[in-house]
Parts: C-alpha cells; sequence; structure tokens
C-alpha cells in the first residue's frame, strides 16, 4: 500500500515524486512506456521561459513567476545540465510586432518578472550578431535559460528512486477504483497497486486518466511541433534563444542552442488526432527551415542531425488545470501542462504538495532525505589527467563506444545501472548521448546492443530500440 | 609525454598502407592507433568479392585485401595499438588518445590522419514520418550480418544505389530476406555499374531512378515506407506516392568524411570533398599533418585508397627527415563538368610526375579530360563515358608542371 500514487513518468511527474521524497511517505510511480521521459517531456524546445507571456493572474503566469528559480535549484542538486542563456523575443520592422514586444515587457512587469530589457535591433546585434538585420526591436529575457529535459525527467526521478520511490514502468493505468479509502490502480496487463491519494500526471492522456475516475470537465487537445536538431558545427551560431514575436499564426519559430552544443529549430503548431501522433511532415520540416531563416537567416540546414516531433497536452481555457478531483476525494488531477511546463515543473510540484496537505496527507519531513544525485557527466567533465587517473582505476572508462559524442563504455553501463535504469537503446541515448551525435547510432547501435544485453541478461535479439515490439534484430543468421 | 616519429590515425587500408610507405622510406618509429579490436577498418564487414584487382591483381574479400596490409605491418614490426581512441590532435602534433589503460599523448614528428567516413544517417537525409526500429544505414546492417552473426529483416526497400546499398541488396536477399526496390534520388545510379548488375540485375531487384523515400510508417518496428518520384529539382511529385510494406528501411545515401579531428587540430577543409586540402604529397595546410583514404575523400576503390595512402606515408617520413617540401605551389580547381580535383594544390619544381584525381558533376558519354595551366595544356585525357560514381585519374608529366601558373584547371568536353 502506497501513500501516493502518481501517473505518467513525465517531468511533472517525475519532479513531484522528487518533492514528495522529501517526506516520510510511500511513493509509487507508474508508466505506462518502457522508460521514464517518453512524452511531452523528451520532445520539446527545452527552454526555461521568463514569464513575461502567460496572462497576468492565471496559474501558468503564478507558477512560471516561482518557478524559474527554483527549476535552477533544483537542476543544481540533482546534476541536470542548464544554462541560463537569456532569450531574445524579437519584432520584425512591423508596428504591430513591436507594439507586442512592449506589451510583453509590461505583462512580465506585471508578472513580477526580473531583468526585463528592450533593446534596439542594432543593440541586440552587438550581442547577437547572427540575428537578421530585419529584427528590430528585442526585449531581453535575461533569466531565461535552457535545460535538457529528458535528463532533467531522468534526474527528478533518479533523485526520487535513491530516496525510495517505487517506478514501475510498462504499468499503463486503465482502470481507477475506489474501495473505502483506497485507490485500486490497475494496469492493462492485470497489475494492481493501491494508493492513500493518486495523482494524475497523465499529460497528454490526463483527461482519460480523469474519466476513469468519472471526471470530464476537460478534454486535451494535442498539438504537434516538430522540430530540427543540428550539428554542433552550428551550435554556437547564437548564444541566446532566439524567439519571434507571438502573433495571430502562434508562438513563431524560435532557433536556440542546446546544453549539449546544438542548434534547435521549431517548433510548428499542429492539432493532431492522438498524444503519440509524433510523426514529423515534409511541410512541417519546411516550415520550420523557411520561419527559422527569419530570425536567423545564416542558419545551415544541410547540419541538420535529426529531426523529431512532440506533442502538447493542450486545453481550451489556455491554462493549466491542477485541481482536486471532482468525482473522488484524495485524487488531484494534474493536466493541460503545455509549456511552460517543464520551466515550472518545481513549482508545479510545490503547489501539488500543498493541494495533497489541504486534502489531509501528512508529511513527516524525512532527516535522511539526500537531496542531491550523483553526477552521471563526472567522466566527461574531467580534465586528461583525471580521466587518465580515472581509467586506470575503472578500465572500461577507457573504451569509447560512441565517437561522436565520446562516451565511454563506463558510462554506458553506468546509466543502465544507475536509477532509473536504461532499459533499451533510446534510454541509453537519452542518458549517456550515445547516438545522439552526427552518425546517429551508426557506429555504436551494435556495442550499445551488447551492453545492455550483458547488463540486463537479455539476449540481443530481445533488445529494443524503445520498448514493446522495437526489436532492431530479427535472429541469428 | 611519449613520441613517436609518425602517429597514424585509424588502422583501416588507407592506415595500414600509410604505415608500411613510412617504414619503407626509412621512418621506423611508426605507431598506428584504432578504435575498433582489431585493424582493417570497414573492409572487415565487407566479406564480398572484388578488391584488389587493381593493386594487387586479384581478386580478394574485404578482410583478405585487409589481411595482406596486415601482414606487412606486422613483418616490419610497426606497433599497432587497437581499442584506442584519438580524441585529438593538435596543429603542433600532440595527439591525445583514450584506452583502457588511460589517456596517453604522444608528440609526433608527423601525423597521418586516415579515420575514414562515416554514413549519411535519416536524420541528415530529413525523411518525415515516425522514428520505429528497422531504419538501418546499409553499413550498420551490414556490421549486424556480417560481423554479428544477426538478421536485421525481412522485407527491406533500400534507399540510395550507392555500392553499400547495392552490395546489401545482394546480402539480403543471400539471407532470404525479400528486397522490394531500390530507390534512387538522381537520375542515375552512384554505384558501380559491375555492382549493378552482379547485385541487382542478377536477382531481379528493381532499381527505381528519380524516385525518393517519401516518409516512414510505422510505430513500434517499420511497417512501411512511402515512395515517391521527383521532379528536376528533387522535390517529391505528390501523384506518384506509393506504399511499400516492409519491416526495414536501409539508407545508402552518401558517406561523409570523418574529420572532426581535422577540424579540430584547425586544418582547412574543402566544401566539396569534405576532407582537407591537400598538396600532392597529401599534406594537409598544417605541415606535418598528412591525410588519406576516405577521410580525405570518399573513394570507391579499396585500391586507390591505398595508392593514396602510399603517398602520404611516404610524404610523413619526407618530412620527419627533411622537413616541409619547399618550393612554389599551384592552386588546381575544377572546370566544366568536373565536381572538384584533388591534390588541391601541386608544388611545380618538385622533377615528379603528379596525378589528379577527380570527380564529374553527371554521367557523360565519351569525353575528353583537359588540364590546363592559362592556355597551356598540361595533359589530356580521353574516356568512353563518365560517371560520378567512377573516380577519374590523369596523371601529369614533371616537366609539363615546371613553370605552370595559378591555377591549374581540369575541365572536360563531351566528345
Ligand atoms: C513542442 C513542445 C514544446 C515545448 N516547449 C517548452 C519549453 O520550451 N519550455 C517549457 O517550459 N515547456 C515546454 N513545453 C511543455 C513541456 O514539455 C510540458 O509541459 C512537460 O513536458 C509536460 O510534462 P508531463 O509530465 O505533464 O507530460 P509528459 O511528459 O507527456 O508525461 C506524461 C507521462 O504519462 C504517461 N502516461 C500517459 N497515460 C498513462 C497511463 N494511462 N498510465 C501510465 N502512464 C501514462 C505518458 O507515457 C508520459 O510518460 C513544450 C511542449 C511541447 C510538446
Ligand atoms: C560497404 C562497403 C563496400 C565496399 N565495397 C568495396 C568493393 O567492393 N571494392 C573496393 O575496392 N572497395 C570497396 N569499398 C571501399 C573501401 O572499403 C574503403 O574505401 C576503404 O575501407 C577506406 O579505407 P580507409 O582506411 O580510408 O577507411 P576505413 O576502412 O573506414 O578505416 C578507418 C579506420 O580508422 C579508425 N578510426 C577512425 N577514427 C579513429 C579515431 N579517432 N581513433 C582511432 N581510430 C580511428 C576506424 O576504426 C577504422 O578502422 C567498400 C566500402 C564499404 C563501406
Amino acid at each position: 500500500m502506497f501513500d501516493v500514487v502518481i501517473v505518467g513518468a513525465g517531468v511533472i511527474g517525475g519532479m513531484l515524486a522528487r518533492q514528495l521524497s522529501k517526506y516520510d511517505l510511500k511513493i509509487c510511480l507508474l508508466e505506462k512506456e518502457n522508460d521514464v521521459a517518453m512524452g511531452a517531456s523528451k520532445a520539446n524546445s527545452g527552454i526555461v521561459h521568463g514569464g513575461y507571456d502567460p496572462e497576468p493572474g492565471t496559474l501558468k503566469a503564478k507558477l512560471n513567476a516561482e518557478g524559474v528559480q527554483k527549476l535552477y535549484d533544483v537542476a543544481d542538486e540533482i546534476h541536470a545540465p542548464y544554462r541560463k542563456n537569456g532569450s531574445f523575443v524579437c519584432a520584425f520592422g512591423t508596428p504591430e510586432e513591436e507594439a507586442t514586444v512592449r506589451e510583453l515587457y509590461e505583462r512580465g512587469l506585471e508578472n513580477g518578472i526580473p531583468g526585463l530589457e528592450i533593446l534596439t535591433g542594432d543593440e541586440a546585434r552587438v550581442l547577437e550578431p547572427a540575428l537578421s538585420p530585419a529584427a528590430s526591436l528585442v526585449l531581453n529575457v535575461t533569466n531565461a535559460g535552457i535545460v535538457c529535459p529528458y535528463e532533467m525527467t531522468v534526474a527528478a526521478i533518479g533523485n526520487a528512486m535513491d530516496n525510495g520511490t517505487e517506478l514501475k514502468v510498462n504499468f499503463a493505468v486503465s482502470d481507477i477504483k475506489k474501495e473505502q479509502d483506497v485507490f485500486v490502480v490497475t494496469s492493462a496487463g492485470g497489475e494492481v497497486v493501491k494508493g492513500r491519494y493518486v495523482v494524475n500526471c497523465a499529460g497528454g492522456y490526463s483527461d482519460r486518466v480523469a474519466a476513469m475516475v468519472g471526471d470530464d470537465f476537460f478534454k486535451i487537445i494535442p498539438r504537434a511541433g516538430e522540430y530540427m536538431l543540428l550539428d554542433k558545427n552550428e551550435g554556437s551560431r547564437v548564444s541566446h534563444t532566439i524567439f519571434q514575436v507571438p502573433s495571430k499564426d502562434g508562438k513563431g519559430i524560435l532557433v536556440s542552442p542546446t546544453v549539449d552544443g546544438n542548434l534547435l529549430t521549431g517548433p510548428t503548431a499542429t492539432v493532431v488526432e492522438s498524444p503519440e501522433a509524433t510523426s514529423t511532415t515534409p511541410a512541417g520540416l519546411d516550415a520550420v527551415a523557411r520561419l527559422a531563416a527569419k530570425s536567423v537567416p545564416s542558419v545551415n540546414f544541410r547540419q541538420v542531425i535529426t529531426s523529431f516531433s512532440g506533442v502538447r497536452a493542450s486545453e481550451k481555457s489556455g491554462d493549466f488545470i491542477i485541481c482536486p478531483a471532482k468525482s473522488v476525494e484524495n485524487m488531484i488531477h494534474v493536466a493541460a501542462i503545455d509549456s511552460p511546463g517543464l520551466t515550472c515543473c518545481v513549482s508545479i510540484a510545490d503547489y501539488v504538495i500543498d493541494l495533497l496537505r489541504e486534502a489531509g496527507l501528512a508529511m513527516a519531513p524525512r532527516a535522511d532525505w539526500c537531496p542531491t544525485r550523483e553526477n552521471p557527466h563526472a567522466f566527461r567533465e574531467m580534465s586528461d589527467e583525471e580521466k587518465d587517473a580515472y581509467i586506470k582505476e575503472h578500465p572500461a572508462y577507457g573504451k569509447i563506444v560512441c565517437r561522436c559524442e565520446t562516451v565511454s563504455e563506463g558510462e554506458i553501463r553506468d546509466a543502465i545501472r544507475r536509477n532509473p535504469p536504461a532499459c533499451d537503446i533510446d534510454g541509453v541515448k537519452r542518458r549517456t548521448r550515445s547516438g545522439m551525435g552526427r552518425c546517429q547510432g551508426g557506429f555504436c547501435m551494435p556495442y550499445v546492443m551488447r551492453l545492455i544485453s550483458e547488463e540486463r541478461g537479455v539476449a540481443m535479439e530481445s533488445v529494443t530500440k524503445n520498448g514493446k515490439g522495437s526489436t532492431p534484430l530479427i535472429g541469428k543468421l | 609525454m611519449r613520441e613517436h616519429d609518425i602517429v597514424v590515425v585509424g588502422g583501416g587500408p588507407a592506415g595500414l598502407a600509410a604505415a608500411i610507405a613510412a617504414y619503407d622510406s626509412g621512418v621506423t618509429d611508426v605507431v598506428v592507433l584504432d578504435r575498433e579490436s582489431s585493424v582493417g577498418g570497414i573492409l572487415r564487414q565487407c566479406i564480398h568479392n572484388g578488391f584488389g584487382l587493381h593493386k594487387l591483381g586479384r581478386e580478394l574479400t574485404g578482410p583478405e585485401y585487409a589481411d595482406v596490409y596486415r601482414c606487412e605491418v606486422e613483418k616490419r614490426g610497426i606497433r599497432v595499438y587497437c581499442e584506442t581512441t584519438v580524441t585529438g590532435v593538435t596543429a603542433d602534433r600532440v595527439v591525445t588518445a583514450q584506452n583502457k589503460e588511460g589517456v596517453l599523448k604522444i608528440k609526433a614528428g608527423a601525423v597521418v590522419l586516415a579515420m575514414g567516413c562515416r554514413e549519411r544517417s535519416r536524420g541528415a537525409l530529413n525523411i518525415s514520418g515516425t522514428r520505429p526500429a528497422g531504419v538501418y544505414s546499409a553499413g550498420t546492417a551490414q556490421k549486424f550480418i556480417n560481423c554479428e552473426g544477426y538478421m536485421v529483416g525481412k522485407k527491406v526497400v533500400i534507399l540510395g544505389s550507392g555500392d553499400i546499398g547495392l552490395i546489401m541488396a545482394r546480402r539480403m536477399t543471400f539471407e532470404g530476406a525479400k528486397v522490394e526496390a531500390v530507390c534512387e534520388l538522381m537520375p542515375y545510379s552512384g554505384g558501380l555499374t559491375r555492382n549493378i548488375v552482379q547485385c541487382l540485375e542478377d536477382f531481379g531487384i528493381p532499381l527505381y531512378l528519380s524516385t525518393t523515400v517519401a516518409e516512414i510508417h510505422g510505430k513500434e518496428r517499420v511497417e512501411g515506407v512511402t515512395i515517391a518520384q521527383v521532379d528536376e529539382n528533387r522535390r517529391v511529385i505528390e501523384e506518384t506516392k506509393r506504399y511499400i510494406p516492409c519491416d526495414t528501411l536501409l539508407l545508402s545515401c552518401g558517406l561523409i568524411p570523418e574529420n572532426e579531428l581535422t577540424r579540430g587540430a584547425g586544418i582547412p577543409i574543402d566544401p566539396i570533398t569534405s576532407g582537407a586540402l591537400v598538396d600532392e604529397n597529401r599534406q594537409t595546410e598544417i605541415p606535418g599533418i598528412f591525410a588519406c583514404g576516405n577521410v580525405l575523400q570518399v573513394h570507391d576503390l579499396v585500391d586507390y585508397v591505398s595508392d593514396e595512402a602510399e603517398m602520404a606515408g611516404i610524404g610523413a617520413a619526407s618530412f620527419v627527415k627533411n622537413g616541409a617540401v619547399s618550393g612554389k605551389t599551384v592552386e588546381t580547381k575544377p572546370g566544366n563538368g568536373v565536381r572538384y580535383v584533388l591534390p588541391q594544390r601541386v608544388h611545380t619544381e618538385s622533377g615528379k610526375d603528379v596525378s589528379l584525381f577527380l570527380r564529374v558533376t553527371q554521367p557523360f558519354p565519351k569525353v575528353r579530360f583537359t588540364v590546363k595551366s592559362g592556355d597551356v595544356v598540361l595533359a589530356t585525357a580521353q574516356r568512353l563515358k563518365a560517371a560520378p560514381g567512377e573516380m577519374e585519374k590523369i596523371t601529369v608529366k614533371s616537366e609539363k608542371l615546371q613553370g605552370a601558373q595559378e591555377p591549374i584547371t581540369v575541365s572536360l568536353e563531351v566528345l
């Protein structure tokens, strides 16, 4: 019997588990996929939004304003990579766009966002020489930053698990019943988990999970965003995240460095049929290239190394929906967490903890709680001398498996052993970057598969790309 | 820091041939570093035959060809360090490498870069659709089948008619898979004619020219692809879209020289070859650093890789013994119908003949190549046909080179 059962191991469910693990509670995190961070939390812009954008007075505005610093603080504790690179929101010469820049500035002040200033195009180009000559007025958002969204999720869940949280993957919640004061949560495979409180963090499926207890007061509208990621050769094209002012056609396409040194361009915004409609389309990718060039004309799209799409869990109100369930007690919905949900993951978690407390969950702080997680990138951050000494003790770190990103066998074995354990090729990739570089796994895939097979004691043919039937190999010759 | 006269980065056919040539030129303190567990490079997975006809006068498989060179290396006592990955090379020739014993730094008298190339990935091709298992670059599939003993799929579509794709079409067929189609974006194949005949036609595998894969379908594993014809601008013609069910998509859409180390050393790169700019000794623009094999330009025949590597090995040995070659240099430039010329710079007063290697821009019938300096013709050569898939070689005599002016151009005319 758990005190709290969390449905969905994205950055929201994951960070909630981490923040709750401070208390003397038995926590269980349920995820339908083979790994954590398989929904919106693995495919988004990875921007720490400054907070100038949400309508004043909304939950989004409040949690965004609170969330930025909280996110940086937690990222330091759990060693999730981030960089406070600042962002630019640009108008391109029209009076309407320039008026929007001024409006966003005012709105930011009202939301209590520090460090905002308005720059002329020329002032902005001094800081960012690749910015288009057409950029005429720019909102400089100095508190904004970039994070790696899936590493943030992995780190939060790893830290929660190190503190005792139980993670169950391949557990697709299909039914939730309340028997007296206990929730009986059943998976599609017939497995049962019981808990006193349930928190619905099911992202694109949060409306379906709500419906399991009879709540139907919100409906998720899945909206896809397509991206192209470019080689590290292009990664220093800009240092800030470059946004275009939002217009009636959407929020515009951004051009941003990533924490790993690549260049990211996107996203589009298209309503799709399901939260899993993550196909990329020729029209979408064309639009990304065309519109990115408006902000930064020099981006070289011949350097694209991969493209992907993520689906936002939007709702018609436009605000986050974070509230107790209406049809049962002791369940909280955390729904419609579209952008800036990543930015707000810590402030959302703390807000949910307050709701749980109000609902009667007793929370005694733990004396033995450990706020930090081991740095998974300690090896790659060492100097040559330190590496030399470390390899002499641990030879597996001397063998490089992924040549593009220089990832060693030791780091890959760690990712398979450490919480939350990587169980498939994509899981290793998200934790170590093996296969994320310019050859996209062409060279290292056989080796990575062998390490997974060895560490997890499964046959090569059973190793998957990302769970279920995604096996690259069909059998022995 | 350790010191060696010559450090060769990469122990594929290029690296091995360079090491042997350097040794035979009198510099015996040569080491070869390779990140794999044995030398031979890509040849280790090319178990088909067709190697060595030009260079060794016999037809060998890839591993056999590599073995010839491995034995020569061993005979000379040249030290080879396997499972040793080079992570950095500096302009002043400090090579940093990593293996299970630690991080080693070597100060080299000369460096030969021979890191080979990688395949263009799905992402780089920007094919839209889902991202299931079953999308492979052809070389990765080849490695699984030939080196690891695993089968990758049953019903296959291949995008790209480069040699690796053609060879894999036959290999997959041998292992019982059905190859539904080979699609080629261009109106002609980039592979060798002999491979089109022996790997596709002999097995009745259709080759669709001016055709691409427009979309990938399938959630967990590939379930099918949409193929479509393209117009002159290589844009998909919507009405020609057609779905082919399959569980595997192999990509054979070109190779990209692996020049990360080269860039890291600050060596200028030719935007067309994607390899370093070199002179006729295969020295890069940084004295004492040489490059050869697929890291310099993508070759179709390993025999030419070995030839090129010998030039680099000899060049490196000469640098160690005598320092940089002095004397006037002249740039080479591609002219009409020619995509690139390598070397990009030649010494004109060295008293040696120089071979120019080049590729044409598109298939041509009977052509004449002319090498010119201003209005002076330095060499000509005729071919019954020319295609981008087959590298051309034209030799300029030393006496013609003397006094040549900037630039030396190579162009072709259709006869
Ligand atoms: C294109 C795009 C761009 C974005 N850009 C930004 C940005 O720059 N900055 C920012 O702050 N935010 C951004 N966001 C928003 C941010 O990504 C999301 O707010 C955040 O990832 C939401 O996390 P989540 O945990 O709620 O959802 P998810 O990550 O989708 O997690 C939900 C999880 O629940 C699981 N699940 C669903 N149903 C069940 C079930 N029945 N049983 C068990 N498990 C289940 C899913 O598999 C999934 O793992 C962006 C989003 C998108 C899509
Ligand atoms: C599928 C396929 C089929 C082919 N078929 C034919 C054919 O039928 N006939 C023919 O003549 N030719 C054929 N070729 C071409 C021939 O194999 C290549 O031209 C040749 O292998 C290139 O030699 P190389 O030494 O330049 O590169 P590679 O063979 O790629 O060797 C490069 C070596 O460098 C090592 N290396 C790279 N980076 C580092 C680093 N940082 N540190 C340490 N080591 C490093 C690699 O491990 C590798 O061993 C084929 C090639 C392929 C891929």
